[in-house]
């Protein structure tokens, strides 16, 4: 990779202990280049999700996940380190799988990061919300409604007020976990070309299960499988020309029927595994 | 049977049951708001007439002095109650202690729950006895405040429990600390958190037993907080054997009072929650 690395991870291992344990991620280290999108893909279970939360470690408001390795974020680890934590995951913020406000006004949702990070006068408050509102093309929509409830959006606007919530906190990196998957195509195609135009300025990371959201958004792709990365590369290679076997049967097998990802009701399933090896 | 007639029997239980409950409950409410509406219309000044020196013989002046008692030791007793329980609640969830740490709590509280409240009431006395000190207002609210406790813990556990697990998520996904995030739970699961401190403070206002043995049947009106004090439902209690009619009658007054008080709680209740709920996440995670 020609860019700046921003975060990359060293021999990254992830274990969920319990009744099953579970090794989610078997040494993984993985760069990811500045003001690049980069798509992490894989079959369902395969640590997609874990991977990511364990960039800014939200995995650990689980209590049964166990980590050993590292995370550099520009250089200074992420594990062992002085740093609070709130401080690292405000520079890395997480845009949720799920579309979810928090339990206040459209308003307070943008205005939270900003709240509990700095010290604001409402003017500037009033500022920064409507600058990141307008970012993520929401602000036309809510402008007159700033006071109700975040809960009483669409779907697909709670997701794009999501995005905004995450920037309003200024991160440099943005973590986005299947952020159109809970999204109707049309939403989709809105969420999508917010984070576009959102490359330009932050490092994005995109879990997604969609090959085409991939190919039209990512420069560069991870895949996964099992818990191990099989194939990093920049997203045109990756796509036409796939190095690793199980990638290019992955790419194919999914290319074929995956047109647009608006559905992903079960994503424990076993339903969308890869082709057997 | 057919499977027909099984859901129709079936059907029919549902419905008895549901219609009996009503009924009796209709009953029990219906006859306290209507005679003691009875009395107390007639002359509702009763109820903010402090008590004359021979209240209970002569039936001379009001209850003043029970409405007071209940409010100067049910709404402090809440207040505290609410806040230890709240906190004990924030503190079982997942973020602060262990499964195996709040199952224990969690087993101590139902413990505490299903404990009579006159037990409460002698384990104050006790405590009134060993220190020297004389039933009053302030170890009223201190029983009260110990039988509420429970109860709204419980409710703002599984309140909090509910609350879907992407709202911690989200919150910690922008760098809140553990504290900024308990109270963002707190905000959304605030509707069920309010059901509880209603339920609290009505069973607290209800209850004569524990009041009886830590603030004592007082029959004048409170006088600070190291005075023996009185509540509704002892003062009832107390009406009712009175050998005078018209203090009897009074009961009813008293009654109605109470069971105005709680209906009016409760429905305040519904409309605040109703209003906080707007703002809780669709569904659940
Ligand atoms: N809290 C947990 N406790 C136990 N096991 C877990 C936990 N979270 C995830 N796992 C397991 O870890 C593995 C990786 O999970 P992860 O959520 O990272 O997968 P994913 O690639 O994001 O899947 P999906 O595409 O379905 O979202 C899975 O086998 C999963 O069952
Ligand atoms: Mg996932």
């Amino acid at each position: 990779m020609t860019h700046d690395t921003v975060i990359r991870t060293d021999d990254l291992e992830v274990t969920y202990t319990g009744k099953r344990e579970v090794t989610a991620l078997n040494g993984v280290s993985v760069d990811f280049s500045e003001n690049k999108l980069t798509a992490i893909i894989g079959p369902s279970g395969c640590g997609k999700s874990t991977l990511l939360k364990s960039l800014n470690r939200l995995h650990e408001i689980q209590p049964n996940a166990e980590i050993t390795g590292e995370v550099y974020l520009e250089d200074d680890p992420v594990y062992e380190t002085d740093e609070p934590l709130p401080e690292i995951r405000r520079r890395v913020g997480y845009v949720p799988q799920k579309p979810t406000p928090l339990p206040v006004s459209i308003y307070n949702n943008v205005a939270y990061g900003p709240k509990i990070h700095g010290d604001y006068s409402r003017e500037e408050l009033d500022d920064i919300v409507e600058t990141q509102l307008r970012k993520v093309n929401l602000w036309s929509e809510v402008e007159d409604r700033l006071d109700s409830p975040g809960a009483e959006l669409s779907t697909g606007q709670i997701q794009r007020l999501c995005l905004a919530r995450s920037l309003a906190a200024e991160p440099d990196v943005l973590l986005c976990d299947e952020v159109t998957s809970a999204l109707d195509p049309i939403s989709a195609e809105q969420v999508e070309e917010t984070l576009a135009d959102l490359k330009e300025e932050y490092t994005i990371v995109m879990v997604t299960h969609s090959m085409e959201q991939a190919k039209r958004l990512a420069d560069d792709v991870i895949f996964l499988y099992l818990g191990d990365v099989i194939e990093t590369n920049d997203a045109r290679t990756f796509f036409e020309n796939p190095q690793n076997e199980r990638t290019q049967e992955f790419v194919e097998g999914h290319a074929a029927v995956e047109y647009d990802d608006g559905d992903d009701t079960a994503p424990d399933s076993t339903a969308d595994a890869p082709p057997a090896e | 049977m057919d499977r027909y007639a099984e859901q129709r029997l079936f059907g029919f239980l549902a419905r008895a049951s549901a219609a009996l409950i009503v009924a009796v409950l209709l009953l029990v409410v219906g006859v306290t708001i209507f005679r003691g509406g009875r009395v107390f219309l007639t002359d509702p000044a009763v109820a903010i007439t402090p008590p004359g020196s021979r209240y209970m013989l002569d039936g001379g002046g009001g209850f003043l002095h029970a409405v007071l008692g209940s409010l100067f030791i049910v709404v402090p007793a809440t207040v505290v109650a609410t806040t230890l329980s709240l906190s004990t609640a924030v503190f079982l969830q997942s973020d602060y202690s262990s499964e195996r740490t709040s199952d224990v709590i969690n087993m101590f509280l139902n413990v505490l729950w299903g404990t009579p409240p006159i037990v409460y009431g002698v384990f104050v006395l006790t405590v009134i006895i060993a220190v020297g000190a004389q039933t009053s207002l302030i170890f009223g609210i201190v029983a009260i405040a110990i039988f509420q406790y429970p109860i709204m813990t419980r409710y703002a556990d599984e309140a909090l429990q509910s609350a879907p697990d992407a709202v911690k998520e989200a919150s910690y996904g922008l760098g809140a600390t553990r504290f900024e995030t308990a109270r963002v739970t707190i905000r959304a699961a605030l509707p069920g958190i309010i059901a509880g401190v209603i339920m609290g403070f009505a069973r607290g206002i209800g209850d004569a037993a524990t009041v009886l043995f830590t603030a004592g049947r007082s029959t004048q009106m409170p006088g600070g907080p190291f005075e023996p004090a009185t509540t509704l439902p002892i003062l009832i209690f107390e009406q009712a054997a009175s050998f005078n009619a018209e203090v009897r009658s009074h009961a009813y007054a008293a009654s109605f009072v109470l069971i105005v008080a709680v209906l009016a709680l409760i429905i305040a209740s519904k409309l605040l929650a109703g209003r906080y709920a707007r703002f809780a996440p669709g569904g659940r995670q």
